[in-house]
């Protein structure tokens, strides 16, 4: 059986078919998104929010329990929005009002949202192991309805991170001066929250809430090695995160190995390629003088002066200045 | 660049008040610029210089008093495409990298306006062109100098081609012939009508520019008039120190009752 084969047999399986499509969506979404993020150095916001999301999770099926919906996780996903969100807000409000206690705000969500989940699906009548297909993704269970959602979701998250591109990169640059401006920063400040809220539900289901942060951050870190510009490396970690998710995940069709972890494991794999490869490709830029038409007027003891303070040099190092 | 007509003030502060945690950094401030002045904000380091001007565009929430920029209350109401603030310059990088010509881009937007216009590369090589760093517009902004920064940060706020620049010390830590160059392209603006508001450590090369000189001192106005006279540089050969135990020393304006002997601009 040739190689060809058996690329098409993957493309023809339906579940198969469905979670490309996923993964597609999330490896283009997630480094969009994770951009503002490490422009902000919110890097973290991604994991919190993901806690939280938890949190939501066994809540919707809490709900979902109780209204003895078929099957008891009908509710989950559409609870992990609604949890990330508020909680997203939430992280955003405290953040505005002071820097300093944003840190201990986000570590209380951490933990809050991980302890709730644990404790509300054992509420709901769920058991520990339920959780593990959120917390580490469960692609092969997509069906067309989480497709279909997941979808829509991509499509807000896309329409706003590059509809408002210029927007959110003022804000995230320089917030005093977008307030200067009359942006209207909290408006703004609160899109990136929400939209990297659904980015996490987008993911969850491919990479799983303790790694959908790595796939907001690591292709932006990859794409961060070999750029210059705001824009060029959004448009790279974007490549660099469509790629490791397709290819990561194609790979778990013919190996029973976790996807979330193939696909962070592969981004990571590729940043370490590019931070080793880099300084052999990137062209040696040679050093030149910020300043060529200042005069260099900074004399050092035992060496030639420089041209044009000839006339007032003796021998340097014999004639004190603060003697004459 | 067409400025208000009439007696509106372009700044018009009233007893400004600002606290910060349980300290308050400015007692009452007024403050008032008519169109075409060029005002010098002076005063010793803590005197609150920087918080007035943080105040004046928003940053800072008023404790108290009022503000107006080019006659509307602070707010959405103000046309803020006409106001160009440059801050201080802040040395912490963001974690992306972003060229110079997208950072001045960024000074496009203002108000409602959210999105870039068709032709915004053209508008922000234009404002780099002004601070003669045209020729740097695809460069990553943590690859320029000190110097270089200071002057992206003008250019994104000449971008909007304001009728009001609100400028935070653009000359502080910069280079003597990047200063000049500065001074040059203000006094361009100047004469084509812009309103300017300028926080400064010493007077330096903005001297001839400056119409009018308000000096604060723990928060608070103590002098609001002529510019102190420029002194001779250091290194010039008749170069006089001033010092406040020496009574001879009186120019236009009485420094050892300012409390700006701290690297003020005399000496």
């Amino acid at each position: 059986m040739t190689l060809l084969d058996e690329l098409g047999y993957m493309l023809t399986d339906p579940l198969m078919q469905r979670a490309l499509v996923a993964a597609l969506l999330v490896g283009l979404t997630a480094p969009i998104v994770g951009t503002y993020l490490v422009q902000r150095k919110l890097s973290l916001l991604g994991d919190g929010i993901g806690h939280v999301a938890l949190t939501g999770v066994a809540l919707g099926w809490l709900v979902g329990a109780g209204m003895g919906l078929v099957p008891q996780d009908a509710l989950a996903i559409p609870g992990a929005v609604i949890a990330a969100v508020i909680g997203s807000v939430a992280i955003e409000l405290v953040r505005e009002r002071g820097q300093t206690s944003g840190d201990v705000a986000l570590a209380l969500l951490f933990y809050g949202g991980i302890a709730g989940g644990v404790l509300l699906i054992g509420i709901a009548g769920g058991s520990q192991a339920n959780l593990m297909t959120y917390l580490f993704g469960s692609i092969s269970t997509v069906t067309l309805a989480d497709l279909v959602l997941t979808t829509v979701l991509a499509v807000i998250v896309l329409a706003v991170g590059l509809g408002l591109r210029a927007a959110l990169f003022t804000v995230s640059q320089d917030e005093e001066f977008a307030i200067a401006s009359g942006l209207p920063v909290r408006f703004l400040n609160i899109a990136i929250a929400v939209v990297a809220a659904l980015t996490v539900t987008v993911a969850m289901r491919v990479v799983g809430l303790l790694l959908v942060s790595a796939l907001m951050i690591v292709p932006v870190a990859v794409a961060q090695l070999v750029t210059r510009s705001f824009s060029r490396t959004m448009a790279v970690a974007a490549v660099v995160g469509v790629t490791v998710c397709v290819v990561g995940l194609s790979i778990t069709y013919w190996y029973n190995w976790s996807p979330g972890a193939t696909i962070v494991v592969l981004a990571i794999l590729t940043y370490g390629l590019v931070a080793a490869i880099r300084p052999l490709v990137v062209r040696r830029r040679t050093p030149h003088d910020p300043h060529p038409d200042i005069p260099d007027d900074v004399q050092v003891a035992g060496t030639p002066r420089p041209h044009g303070t000839a006339a007032t040099a003796s021998a340097a190092g014999e004639d004190d200045p603060c003697s004459a | 660049m067409s400025g208000p007509s009439g007696a509106t003030p372009v700044i018009d502060a009233r007893d400004v008040r600002v606290t910060l945690g349980a300290s308050t950094i400015l007692r009452g401030v007024d403050l008032t610029v008519a169109t075409g002045e060029v005002v010098a904000l002076l005063g010793a380091n803590g005197s609150g210089k920087s918080t007035l001007v943080r105040s004046l565009v928003g940053i800072l929430p008023l404790a108290g008093g009022s503000v107006r920029l080019l006659g509307s209350p602070l707010g959405n109401g103000v046309p803020w495409q006409r106001v160009g603030y440059v801050p201080q310059r802040v040395s912490a990088q963001s974690g992306v990298p972003s060229t110079a010509r997208e950072v001045v881009a960024s000074g496009l937007l203002h108000g409602r306006r959210l999105r870039l216009p068709r032709d915004w590369r053209e508008q922000a090589d234009a404002a780099l062109d002004m601070v003669g760093l045209r020729d740097r517009a695809t460069d990553a902004t943590s690859e320029l100098s000190g110097g270089q920064q200071q002057r992206v940060l003008i250019a994104r706020a000449l971008a909007r081609r304001p009728d009001l620049m609100i400028l935070d010390e653009p000359v502080a830590g910069v280079d003597q012939p990047s200063q000049e160059a500065f001074a040059a392209t203000m006094r361009r603006l100047v004469e084509e009508g812009l309103t300017v508001l300028v926080v400064l450590h010493e007077l330096g090369a903005l001297a001839p520019l400056v119409t009018r000189a308000v000096v604060l001192r723990h928060g608070k106005v103590v002098h609001d008039g002529a510019p102190p006279a420029a002194s001779a540089a250091h290194g010039h050969a008749e170069h006089e120190h001033l010092h406040p135990h020496d009574p001879a020393s009186t120019g236009p304006l009485p420094v050892q009752d300012l409390g700006l002997q701290q690297g003020g601009f005399t000496a």
